[in-house]
C-alpha cells in the first residue's frame, strides 16, 4: 500500500495528465493550423521540417483580399451581430416570462422550444430556400439573420430564463414599491444583475452564427458568410497552406471574442457573479 | 401617517382563496400585526396593501384615497421584505438613496436624509459597503433604513426578523417597535411568531385560511380568544382543551371533573343544555396545590398522575394525566413532584374559556 503522500502524488499526476490531454485535444489543431497557415510554401513542403521556420502573411492576405474573404468576414460579423440583436429582442421577454410567471402549459412550452432544435436542418433547407426566393429574401443578410435567429432562439430563451430565475423577484418588487414601474424596475434592477449572464449568452449566440455553414451555403450565393465562402474557395485544387490559413481566419475572431468574454461564461451555467 | 381601511379584500390564486374577504381598519400611526400560520394569507394581504398583488374583490383605502387599483409606486408605501431585498449591485448608500433618487429629491436633501436614516439605524459607518460585505443583521438594518427614508404613509413589514438568529431577533424586536413609535408611521407587520405579535403589536389580527378570526389588543387576544383557533394558536405551551358536557342544573362535566361554572356564565350556558362544549384553560391558570396564589376563589380540584416533566429554566411544565385527558400545568421553576406520582391541581374557574364544539366560537 502507498502511504497518504504517495497517493496524493498519484492523484496529482492523474489530474495533470488528464488536464494536459484535454488541453492538447483542443489546442493542437489550432496550433497546427496557425503554424501551417502562416508557413512559407517551401517550408511547408520540406519533408525534413515538421515545424516550419519561415513565415508569411501571403496566404492570409490573398484569401482575404484577392479571394474576397474580407467581405465574407464582414458579412459574417453583420449576420452574427444581427442574430444576437434579433434573438435577444425576441428571446429575452420569453426567457423572462418563463422565469417569472406561472401560466398553463409552461412546461410543455419549454419542451417545445427544445423540440424545434431536434428538427434536422437538412430537411428544411430546400423548402426554406424556395420560400426565400419567392419572398425575395434569398441571398440577403437579413434572410440569413432570420435563419440563424431561428437556430439560436431556443438557447437564448432557455439560458436567459435560467439567468432571470436566478435573480430573486424580491429585488424587482422592492424597486416597484419604492417608486419604479414594472418596466423600469426590470431595466434598472434585474437587467444590470443579469448582465454577466447575458454577455455569456450573446457570446454563445455569436459562435452559433459564426460557425454555421450549412444554411449559409444553401441560402447565400453572392453575399456568403465566412464559413460558406471558405467552403467554396478552399476545395480540392487548393494548396494545403491556404486551407490552414482559412482555418486561422475562421478561428481567430471567435477565439478572441471568447477570451474577452471568458470570465462571464461561468455565469451562463447558473453561478451568477454577485 | 394615514389610516388604512380594507373592505372585503379578496385574492384568489386559481381555486385557492388566499385572502377571502378581509375587512380591517388600521388606525393612524398604529402598529398592527397580522398573525397566523404559514399559508393563512397574511403575506398576500400585505402584498395587496403594497399593490404587488391585484385584488380580485373589495377595496383598499389610505385615508380617503381609494388605492385599490393603483400601482405600488403611486401608493407611497414602504416595505421591508423577508429576504430584505437589498439590491446587491448598489452600495448601502445607493440602496438607501435609491427611493429618494426616483422621487427626484435634490442632491443635498438626499444626502441629509440618508444620513438621518443611517444614523437612526446605526449603519452610518457602512455606507460605502456592498450588501455581500454585510451580515444578515446589518442587511436588515439597510432594508429598514431604505423603508423609512422616504417617510412613507404606510410601512409594511413581511416577517422581517425571521432570518435573524434568536438573540438578534429579540434585540431588533424592541428596536423596531421603538423606531415605529418615534416615527408614528402606520405599520402593518406580518409574522407567524406569536411572541413578536404580542410584544410589538398595538393590535393583533389573527388570520387563518384567508380570513381574520379576531382583531384586538394583545391582552384581548390572549385572555379572551374569540374562538378555538385563536386560543390554540396564541400562547406557549398551548392552552389545554377538553370536552365538557352541559348537564342538568348547568353543571359542566368531563372525563375527570364535574363542577358548577361561575354564576355569570350559567345564564349563557342554558341554550347548550345536554350538548358538548370545548373548555380551554391556559397552563399558567392551573395551580399545583401549595403553589396557588392566596386570592384564588373559584377553583376545581383535579387529581391526576404526573406523566412527564419539562424543565424550561424559568418554569416547569408538568403533564398531568387525568381521566382521558392530559393537562399541561405551568409552575414556577423548582417544584417537588415525581414522575408517576399523584398530584392535585386547581383549575382557576375565572380563567376558563368555553367554545361551541361545532363552530369553535367562544361562548360569551
Amino acid at each position: 500500500m502507498l502511504n497518504p503522500n504517495g497517493r496524493e502524488l498519484l492523484k496529482r499526476i492523474a489530474l495533470y495528465t488528464s488536464v494536459t490531454i484535454a488541453a492538447c485535444w483542443i489546442l493542437a489543431p489550432i496550433i497546427i493550423s496557425l503554424l501551417y497557415g502562416f508557413a512559407s510554401p517551401e517550408d511547408y513542403y520540406d519533408k525534413y521540417k515538421v515545424i516550419p521556420l519561415h513565415f508569411t502573411f501571403k496566404h492570409v492576405y490573398e484569401l482575404l483580399f484577392v479571394l474576397d474573404s474580407f467581405r465574407a468576414v464582414l458579412n459574417s460579423l453583420a449576420v452574427a451581430l444581427g442574430t444576437i440583436a434579433l434573438s435577444f429582442l425576441l428571446g429575452l421577454p420569453a426567457g423572462y416570462a418563463l422565469a417569472k410567471f406561472v401560466f398553463p402549459g409552461k412546461d410543455t412550452l419549454k419542451l417545445l422550444i427544445v423540440v424545434t432544435r431536434m428538427f434536422p436542418i437538412m430537411v428544411i433547407a430546400v423548402p426554406l430556400t424556395v420560400l426565400y426566393i419567392r419572398i425575395g429574401l434569398s441571398d440577403t443578410l437579413i434572410g440569413l439573420v432570420l435563419a440563424h435567429t431561428a437556430m439560436s432562439l431556443p438557447f437564448v430563451v432557455l439560458i436567459t430564463s435560467s439567468i432571470f430565475a436566478g435573480i430573486p423577484t424580491d429585488y424587482e418588487e422592492a424597486a416597484m414599491v419604492f417608486g419604479l414601474s414594472r418596466v423600469s424596475s426590470f431595466l434598472r434592477i434585474t437587467l444590470p444583475l443579469a448582465l454577466p449572464g447575458l454577455a455569456a449568452t450573446a457570446m454563445f449566440t455569436f459562435i452559433i452564427s459564426w460557425n454555421e455553414v450549412f444554411i449559409a451555403s444553401v441560402l447565400m450565393l453572392v453575399n456568403r458568410t465566412l464559413p460558406a465562402h471558405i467552403l467554396t474557395m478552399v476545395t480540392y485544387g487548393c494548396p494545403d497552406y491556404y486551407k490552414f490559413a482559412a482555418i486561422s481566419i475562421m478561428v481567430l475572431p471567435a477565439m478572441s471574442f471568447v477570451l474577452i468574454a471568458r470570465k462571464y461564461l461561468i455565469s451562463m451555467w447558473g453561478i451568477t457573479i454577485r | 401617517m394615514v389610516e388604512v381601511k380594507l373592505r372585503g379584500v379578496k385574492k384568489y390564486f386559481g381555486k385557492v382563496r388566499a385572502v377571502d374577504g378581509i375587512s380591517l381598519d388600521i388606525r393612524d400611526g398604529e402598529f398592527i400585526v397580522l398573525l397566523g400560520p404559514s399559508g393563512c394569507g397574511k403575506t398576500t394581504t400585505l402584498r395587496c396593501i403594497a399593490g404587488l398583488e391585484k385584488v380580485d374583490g373589495g377595496r383598499i383605502y389610505f385615508g380617503n384615497r381609494d388605492v385599490t387599483y393603483l400601482p405600488p409606486k403611486e401608493r407611497n408605501v414602504s416595505m421591508v421584505f423577508q429576504s430584505y431585498a437589498v439590491w446587491p449591485h448598489m452600495t448601502v448608500y445607493d440602496n438607501i438613496a435609491f427611493p429618494l433618487k426616483i422621487r427626484k429629491y435634490p442632491k443635498a436633501e438626499i444626502k441629509r436624509k440618508v444620513k438621518w436614516a443611517s444614523e437612526l439605524l446605526r449603519i452610518d459607518d457602512l455606507l460605502d459597503r456592498y450588501p455581500h460585505q454585510l451580515s444578515g443583521g446589518q442587511r436588515q438594518r439597510v432594508a429598514v433604513a431604505r423603508a423609512i427614508v422616504i417617510e412613507p404613509e404606510v410601512l409594511l413589514m413581511d416577517e422581517p426578523l425571521s432570518n435573524l438568529d434568536a438573540l438578534l431577533r429579540v434585540k431588533m424586536r424592541s428596536e423596531l417597535k421603538k423606531l415605529q413609535r418615534d416615527l408614528k408611521v402606520t405599520t402593518v407587520y406580518v409574522t407567524h411568531d406569536q411572541v413578536e405579535a404580542m410584544t410589538m403589536g398595538d393590535r393583533i389580527a389573527v388570520m387563518d385560511r384567508g380570513k381574520i378570526l379576531q382583531v384586538g389588543s394583545p391582552e384581548e387576544i390572549y385572555l379572551k380568544p374569540a374562538n378555538v383557533f385563536v386560543a390554540g394558536f396564541v400562547g406557549s405551551p398551548q392552552m389545554n382543551f377538553f370536552k365538557v358536557k352541559v348537564e342538568e342544573g348547568i353543571k359542566l362535566s368531563s372525563s375527570f371533573i364535574s363542577f358548577k361554572p361561575p354564576t355569570e356564565l350559567r345564564e349563557k350556558l342554558k341554550p347548550y343544555l345536554d350538548r358538548y362544549l370545548i373548555l380551554g384553560i391556559r397552563p399558567e391558570h392551573i395551580y399545583l396545590r401549595g403553589y396557588e396564589p392566596p386570592n384564588l376563589k373559584e377553583v376545581v380540584k383535579v387529581k391526576g398522575h404526573v406523566d412527564f416533566i419539562e424543565l424550561l429554566g424559568s418554569d416547569t411544565i408538568i403533564h398531568v394525566k387525568a381521566g382521558n385527558d392530559t393537562l399541561l400545568v405551568k409552575v414556577p421553576m423548582r417544584v417537588n413532584v415525581n414522575l408517576g406520582g399523584v398530584i392535585e391541581v386547581m383549575l382557576d374557574l375565572r380563567q376558563i374559556n368555553l367554545f361551541d364544539e361545532v363552530k369553535g366560537e367562544a361562548v360569551r
